[in-house]
């Protein structure tokens, strides 16, 4: 197949989700006509009908409200919130009813809710956060992100067939990347990937700041530093084995997202690799994350957010330690 | 209740069955066509669920629940409007609808184990077409109308009966759901439990404006109806269902009534309401009132009352036997059992921990 950008492998992968189960409805602000705000659903509406992708009423916790509903009635639903910082009206029905409701009731919750996120499009407020660590903290939820086009027609294919419920971040910056995708391969919830290959240094990275460790991979390479990549996929569940296994090689960790570092996903794979992996480690291992500040005006937002350089720079001080 | 002004709108069959005043009116009550038997069973079913709330408020006053949170005084709108749907009908309910649960045939010795802490799901809503008791204030409310544009999708005739209290209506879930009921003439009934108290706020601090009037901005029809009449409650939730079975939309019927006892066992009413409005609304008792109107059609003879009784003595007794003798399910099972359908590698490892644990403990 030819290279496709996220975008359009997420389009396509609507696309056949609609196509191959009758059950799967699509929904959400200007998810219609229009396509969405980013086109993800373009098309859509017009090959499928405006039962099977429909716009909305402006309000997010109903749209997550009625999702849960449809799936009592039997549906798949795949609602879609704007931007992730309009998640937060929906969050009451995400956390107290959508991830709660199969331990309440027995009844599952195939239900995918999917949310552009992260920073690097020179937006005004709301439009460039990273919460998903409020979700991977709930009991019931999956929380997962793609990195690559590849990845994120595939990992939306395992999301919607779940029968949990799962919030599916997609990184907003990265939805212009092209590669060549493979509708075929299968990419299961629950497990990471190496997306670069080394032995020196651990950076763990999921969603947005995968491309960016990459990119500090190959800076570190002139300077015979080799990083060893990993892409998580998925925040919960975590692939600790993976991360383990790769901390067997480098014995040091860097985690880097664009959330907060204070109270961020982080801390939970610093202190899993403390819990787990204490006697792997040469190094303490380092978060690399935002200020803990709101996001700033877009003028800003390339000091506030990690970058190669920062990365590069806790690379090196992991390997001052013995 | 005279005071009350009523929506005039088109396309609404529930409202000429009513007066301004929101009492079914004679002639309609003559055309309800429920037989002698129809008509004494909604009796019973009035008996029985209120000998069951005092039932549980007095195993919660010996200890053994933890909670309880009486329904008395409100149990025509209970019975009516469950009486009025199909069995295929769904009801989304917020907390306080253990009757309409024994109404859909829900045990309800099974329903208090949420009450005595071994459960928060003790039922199959799918059995019962009877959605799990919702403790977020309106939580359901959207769930409901997701569920009754589902019922339209699917070009089927059930319609979804959503109700919750006038706390509720001060949400924004409340707002959003009716909103979305409208724009999708979603197939569901919202049903207002009017009972003048959401916990220690009145009705007047909890909104300044009229409930049901408030349809008309969301594009359907809305009634405040007398909510202590079983027959006036029946009518109006039989006919908007049928409505919406008929694509007619969605409908809000306000239920005016009264939370005769305390918000839960928690609470203490003596602190923010008078005996002289608790003791104007009993002489509206629902039961009583509902058992003189059957009397008065010589409907309801002095040995089927008796019996009614005795069959409610009986169930009082079944539930504390049944209650008390409630197992708990294994707590790896009660804690970790139901929260996936496919549960994580790492979340089955941590429930291995965890029954380990207790096996050595």
């Amino acid at each position: 197949m030819e290279a496709v950008t996220m975008a359009r492998a997420l389009n396509l992968s609507l696309g056949d989700a609609l196509a191959n189960d009758q059950e799967v409805l699509i929904f959400g602000e200007d998810v219609g006509a229009l396509g969405g705000v980013f086109r993800i659903t373009d098309g859509l509406q017009k090959t499928f009908g405006d039962e099977r992708v429909f716009d909305t009423p402006l309000a997010e916790s109903a749209i997550v409200g009625i999702a849960i509903g449809l799936a009592i009635r039997g549906f798949k639903p795949v609602p879609e919130i704007q931007f992730d910082g309009f998640i937060y009206p929906a969050f009451d029905q995400i956390v107290s009813q959508l991830a709660k409701y199969r331990n309440r009731s027995g009844i599952s919750m195939p239900v995918t809710i999917r949310v552009p996120f992260g920073g690097h499009i020179g937006a005004v407020e709301h439009h460039s956060e990273s919460p998903e660590a409020y979700f991977a903290h709930t009991a019931g939820l999956k929380v997962v992100t793609p990195a690559t086009p590849g990845d994120a027609y595939a990992l939306l294919q395992a999301a919607i067939a779940d029968p949990d419920p799962v919030i599916f971040f997609e990184p907003k910056a990265r939805y212009y990347v092209k590669e060549e995708i493979d509708p075929g391969r299968k990419v299961p919830i629950g497990k990471a990937r190496i997306a670069h290959e080394g032995s020196s240094v651990t950076v763990i990275a999921y969603g947005p700041t995968v491309s960016l460790a990459l990119d500090a991979a190959k800076a570190a390479e002139a300077e015979n530093i080799a990083l060893e990549v990993i892409d998580l996929r998925s925040l919960s569940p975590l692939d600790m084995p993976t991360i383990l296994e790769s901390l067997r090689k480098t014995h040091r960790a860097i985690v880097v997202h664009e959330a907060p570092v204070f109270g961020g996903f982080g801390a939970e794979i610093a202190a899993r690799i403390a819990d787990e992996g204490f006697d792997l480690l040469a190094a303490p291992v380092t978060r690399l994350g935002a200020p803990d500040t709101p996001y700033p005006p877009a003028r800003y937002e390339k000091l506030y957010l990690p970058d190669v350089d920062r990365i590069l720079e806790e690379v090196d001080v992991a390997l001052a330690y013995g | 209740m005279a005071d009350v002004v009523q929506v005039v709108s088109t396309d609404d069959p529930v409202r000429p069955q009513f007066s301004s005043a929101g009492e079914l009116t004679a002639e309609a009550r003559s055309r309800l066509g429920l037989s002698a038997d129809a008509l004494r069973d909604l009796y019973r079913k009035m008996v029985l669920i209120r000998r069951a709330d005092q039932e549980a408020l007095n195993l919660q006053r010996q200890g053994e629940l933890g909670l309880w949170g009486q329904y008395l005084g409100q149990e025509a709108i209970h019975v009516g409007a469950v009486s009025a749907l199909e069995a295929e009908d769904w009801i989304f309910p917020s907390y306080r609808e253990f009757g309409m649960a024994m109404c859909r045939g829900i045990d309800p010795a099974d329903m208090l184990k949420l009450f005595r802490g071994l459960s928060v799901g003790p039922y199959d809503p799918k059995k019962f077409h009877f959605a799990p008791l919702t403790i977020v204030v309106a939580g359901q409310i959207p769930h409901a109308v997701g569920y009754a544009i589902g019922s339209r999708f699917k070009r089927s005739r059930d319609v979804t009966l959503s109700t919750f209290g006038d706390g509720a209506t001060s949400k924004g879930d409340w707002h959003e759901a009716m909103n979305f009921a409208g724009v999708f003439k979603a197939p569901v009934i919202f049903l207002c439990q009017n009972n003048h108290w959401a916990i220690s706020v009145p009705l007047a601090k909890q909104t300044a404006g009229s409930i049901a009037e408030r349809a008309q901005g969301y594009g359907f029809p809305g009634i405040r109806i007398d909510g202590n009449d079983v027959l006036g409650v029946y009518a109006a939730v039989r006919r908007a269902a049928e409505r919406a079975r008929d694509g007619g939309g969605p409908y809000l019927i306000e239920a005016m009534t009264y939370r005769m006892g305390a918000h839960t066992t928690s609470d203490d009413p003596t602190r923010y309401r008078t005996q002289s409005e608790l003791e104007t609304w009993s002489t509206k008792d629902p039961v009583a009132r509902y058992r003189t109107w059957l009397e008065s059609q010589g409907m309801l003879e002095e040995a089927t009352r008796a019996s009614i009784e005795r069959e409610a003595e009986t169930l009082a007794q079944s539930m504390r036997a049944k209650i008390r003798a409630a197992t708990a399910t294994p707590a790896g099972e009660a804690i970790f059992g139901r929260v996936y359908a496919h549960p994580p590698e790492g979340f089955q490892e941590e429930r291995e921990e965890f029954e380990s644990s207790l096996e050595g403990s």
